[in-house]
């Protein structure tokens, strides 16, 4: 009786995701990062310019030769240097958008969507010509050459063409950066269509903060080649440790579900997560049970200890103060509050904090004046 | 027409050699030119100037080591007798080879420029589509790079026509087998017929004039030689 094969298996929680640990010395420049990342959503690394998030994507396509460290994607090892495992890039089943799109000049745009595609052995491949073409609406570009797109067409041409790899994951390298204001809003809808759509998890770099507040599920930021901070994008943009929460403009993301519209007033009501709070705001109908992503200013948001009345300010949720830290301005704070699981922050003077002797687990009201919806 | 013969016979020789010449450098080159263009090995720059040296040297300094290398007593000399193909000296493979040589830096230097101004995206992007090296090279890099295989082309075949001191120097003069069209004319100007010297050399000028023609038409910007 032979004894039955050994298999190992992965651990699911283990297997899934990503995880990422490079390391690369350059003459002044060097990055070094452990990073864990979801298997699914759109995961955005943000930083300045220099803070090494390009280099963080390359190394996980394989174009950075020089990477030292481990690398595995959904449970497929891509990278380990210390047991001599690094897969070329071209064996790498991912999808790469470079920031100026890089069409081969020589191909007309559909001779450039089938590179990729013939190359993937037809068993593989899970995402066709004509669905790709539709969702990023360039089927009248097919007999084009690149040199007569404008860039924002360009730019989609190579997010298709990334696409019809049937990438397990899809690099983004600020796709958007070279495009003017007009051709960012052009591709913006197409790229959330892609997160609502396409079940592949993205990697999205990029140092505009509306961009990964509209697209990220999670944010990670990186500074001078580090990793600072890594998480859930509410959480990481309401964490008061964090140059973010410094900028003049901070805010936070809210995530919540569409509960109703009140036609008359153009009204939706957005219900939070875990809650029976809920933000109202103009906006045009979405459907009902969608998701609906919001952003809140800190600088929009106030605090007062009793319900108020009689106000015209609509949102008016229930909160429970959870740390304060001075904001970025000496005579300001910044006050985290948490609405039943949901991060709020809110900019108040030090004589407001004083006032109201507002401090940790002291329940209160959160004014919100404004909320924008992203998507 | 008063080309003879002999003329006549020149003339298809050298047509024969500077064809020959020209693929075999597209081939040989290409390798060279790619390496040079992608490499940063410290080797570079000796190899560089290895590529260049035909393009300073007296083509009578190459001709005679060229002579000495592949004569009876010279190491390449010894290797072709060893395989039974005789000395190439005084045959048209020798003056191939020397050929070959002679117009190495005037392949090899567009075609390392043509290589250099791809740039490294293209191979990148085509990497990220699942194309090896190899396709890559054959479905984005030649693509690209063909304006510079025609300059690269163009400038093998031109030069090649117009040696003439490597050919003296290993080729001798021998009708039909290493008499090119230069050593004809020179042959002529000895014998003091000018008037058949000037039919050749004429012609020269104006295949040189038509050769680089095209060349300096087919693209706006300039090439370097």
């Amino acid at each position: 009786m032979h004894d039955p094969i050994p298999t190992v298996v992965a651990d699911a929680a283990d297997a899934c995701g990503i995880e990422a640990r490079f390391r690369v010395d350059y003459p002044g420049f060097a990055l070094d990062v452990d990073l864990r990342l979801p298997g699914r959503g759109v995961s955005a690394l943000y930083g300045h310019s220099g803070s090494g998030k390009t280099t963080c994507l390359r190394c996980l396509a394989g174009l950075e030769p020089a990477a030292q460290g481990y690398l595995r994607v959904n449970g497929d090892v891509w990278l380990d240097t210390g047991a001599g495992i690094a897969l070329p890039t071209h064996r790498r089943p991912l999808g790469y958008v470079f920031q100026e799109a890089s069409l081969f000049p020589h191909l007309t745009v559909l001779r450039n969507l089938r590179f990729g595609l013939t190359r993937v052995p037809g068993g593989q491949r899970r995402v066709d010509l004509d669905q790709a073409v539709e969702l990023l609406g360039i089927g009248h570009l097919l007999a084009r050459m690149p040199a007569g797109l404008s860039g924002g067409e360009r730019q989609r041409v190579g997010i298709a063409r990334a696409l019809l790899t049937s990438p397990r994951l899809l690099l983004m390298d600020e796709p958007l950066a070279s495009l003017d204001v007009a051709r960012k809003q052009e591709i913006l809808p197409y790229l959330e269509r892609l997160h609502d759509e396409l079940d592949i998890p993205v990697i999205y770099v990029s140092h505009a903060p509306q961009e990964v507040a509209r697209l990220a599920d999670h944010l990670v930021l990186l500074e001078e080649g580090r990793a600072t901070a890594s998480g859930p994008i509410a959480q990481i943009l309401a964490r008061l440790d964090l140059p973010l929460a410094m900028a003049e403009d901070a805010s936070v993301v809210v995530q919540g579900t569409v509960a109703d519209f009140d036609p008359a007033y153009r009204l939706m009501s957005v219900r939070l997560p875990g809650s029976s709070s809920r933000l109202r705001v103009v906006h045009r109908p979405l459907p009902t049970g969608s998701t609906a992503r919001l952003a809140v200013k800190a600088r929009d948001v106030s605090v007062a200890l009793a319900q108020p009345q009689g106000s015209s300010i609509v949102n008016v949720i229930p909160v429970r103060v959870l740390d304060m830290a001075p904001a970025g301005n000496p005579d300001h704070m910044l006050v985290r509050l948490d609405a039943d699981g949901t991060l709020l922050l809110a900019r108040v003077t030090r004589y407001s904090r004083d006032q109201l002797g507002l401090a940790p687990g002291v329940p209160a009201w959160a004014q919100i004046k404004a909320v924008s919806v992203l998507a | 027409m008063h080309l003879d013969s002999s003329d006549l016979a020149a003339i298809w020789l050298t047509i024969q050699l500077a064809s020959l010449t020209t693929l075999l450098l597209l081939i040989v080159g290409t390798p060279i030119a790619w390496w040079l263009a992608r490499t940063r090995s410290r080797l570079k720059g000796p190899v560089g100037a290895v590529v260049a040296l035909p393009l300073v040297l007296p083509p009578t300094v190459l001709g005679f080591y060229l002579l000495v290398v592949m004569g009876p007593h010279g190491p390449v000399g010894q290797v072709t007798q060893a395989l039974g193909l005789g000395v190439l000296p005084f045959t048209f493979a020798g003056l191939v080879v020397g050929s070959v040589i002679y117009s190495l830096p005037f392949v090899v230097q567009p075609l390392q420029n043509a290589f250099e101004a791809i740039g490294t995206r293209p191979l990148e992007a085509a990497a990220t589509l699942r194309a090896s090296p190899r396709d890559c090279f054959f479905s984005v890099v030649l693509p690209l790079a063909r304006p510079g295989f025609i300059t690269a082309g163009i400038l093998g075949f031109a030069h090649t026509v117009g040696e003439f001191g490597v050919v003296l120097m290993i080729g001798g003069n021998i009708e039909s087998k290493t008499r090119v069209v230069s050593v004809q004319i020179y042959d002529h100007v000895e014998a003091l017929e000018y008037a058949q010297a000037h039919w050749l050399a004429g012609g020269m000028v104006v295949f040189s004039f038509v050769v680089l023609l095209l060349l300096y038409t087919r693209r706006r910007s300039t090439p370097l030689w």
